[in-house]
């Protein structure tokens, strides 16, 4: 099962390559309110259904995927 | 005649300083020993290790995140548990961070810049196996090399940490965007140690600077101590 994990900087924490990316949209003439950059993980999970393949991710991103201090994480399931 | 303890030097994929935290220590009396981060046993006798510097793992992740399963972990969390003393330098630090040994994470610098060159600290208490040869209050001149140096924990972890004492070293200068400029924590039992500084770096006055041997001095006493006392 194909799985997506979308690692984000917490709202709220400074994201110093974000502002970055921002201040050279705006010198290309793209006027974005705000950028922030975070991480895309695909995985290829063995899991007889979704719930059960999300549950395994979780986990993962807990342990090691995400920081839990400064990071949020979103799953999603191809298919669902 | 003074014994020199056993100090071990951890070595990861993608570390790059620790030979000077080995020469540097020798220099200071210790009998220091690089070891292979898929060690899974210390050399007999440790009383203490070193995490030194450098890109373990290429940095994969976030900084640190992948050292933590070096098999060599594992033995360092025992001599830990045990109070042994742990001193993780720059990318040392961060892997102890990752590896739930110290409190907090170290994230990006706030202005993007790789920051290298030396730094005005203050130490914030000389009871620890790492500052008893400072003054509380003490300024060391020490150099820092980092990107991803800056020190991050949310309100509520931060004044736990104050209260608790573990906040023991601070930049007395604008370096990388630290919370509370804090440039080095210890875990609750004050054995376990990382800093962002280069205390290996900083032993000769030749080089600039001797104060970083303050600190790794205090550890080869605090090693020695302990293999006086287990012998």
């Amino acid at each position: 099962m194909r799985v997506t994990v979308l690692v984000r900087p917490k709202q709220g924490i400074l994201d110093p390559q974000g502002d970055a990316v921002r201040g050279s949209l705006h010198k290309l003439g793209f006027a974005v309110g705000g950028a922030r950059v975070g991480r895309l993980v695909d995985l290829e999970v063995d899991a007889p259904t979704s719930q059960e393949a999300t549950a395994q991710v979780e986990r993962m991103c807990q342990e090691l995927l995400a920081n839990p201090l400064i990071e949020s994480f979103e799953i999603e399931v191809e298919g669902t | 005649m003074s014994i020199r303890p056993k100090i071990a030097v951890l070595r990861f994929p993608g570390s790059n300083d620790e030979r000077d935290a080995a020469w540097a220590l020798s220099a200071l009396g210790a009998d220091a020993q690089l070891v292979w981060h898929a060690e899974e046993t210390l050399p007999r006798d440790t009383a203490a290790v070193v995490l030194p510097g450098g890109f373990s793992y290429g940095d994969y992740l976030r900084c640190g995140a992948i050292a933590r399963f070096a098999p060599v972990l594992d033995a360092v969390r025992e001599l830990a548990a045990a109070g042994g003393p742990v001193l993780g330098i720059c990318n040392g630090f961060q892997i102890l961070c990752e590896a739930g040994l110290l409190p907090g994470v170290l994230r990006r610098n706030r202005d993007l810049e790789f920051v290298c060159r030396d730094v005005r600290l203050r130490v914030e208490r000389s009871d620890t196996a790492f500052t008893a040869r400072c003054e509380p209050g003490q300024e060391l001149i020490i150099p820092v090399k980092h990107g991803e140096g800056s020190w991050y924990a949310d309100e509520e972890l931060y004044a736990e940490l104050e209260a608790s004492g573990q906040l023991m070293l601070r930049y007395a200068e604008d370096c990388n965007g630290s919370v509370g400029d804090v440039a080095g924590v210890c875990n609750e039992a004050r054995n376990v140690f990382g800093l962002m500084p280069h205390p290996e770096h900083a032993v000769d006055p030749l080089l600039g600077s001797g104060d970083g041997a303050l600190l790794l001095a205090a550890l080869v006493d605090a090693a020695r101590e302990r293999t006086l006392a287990a012998a």
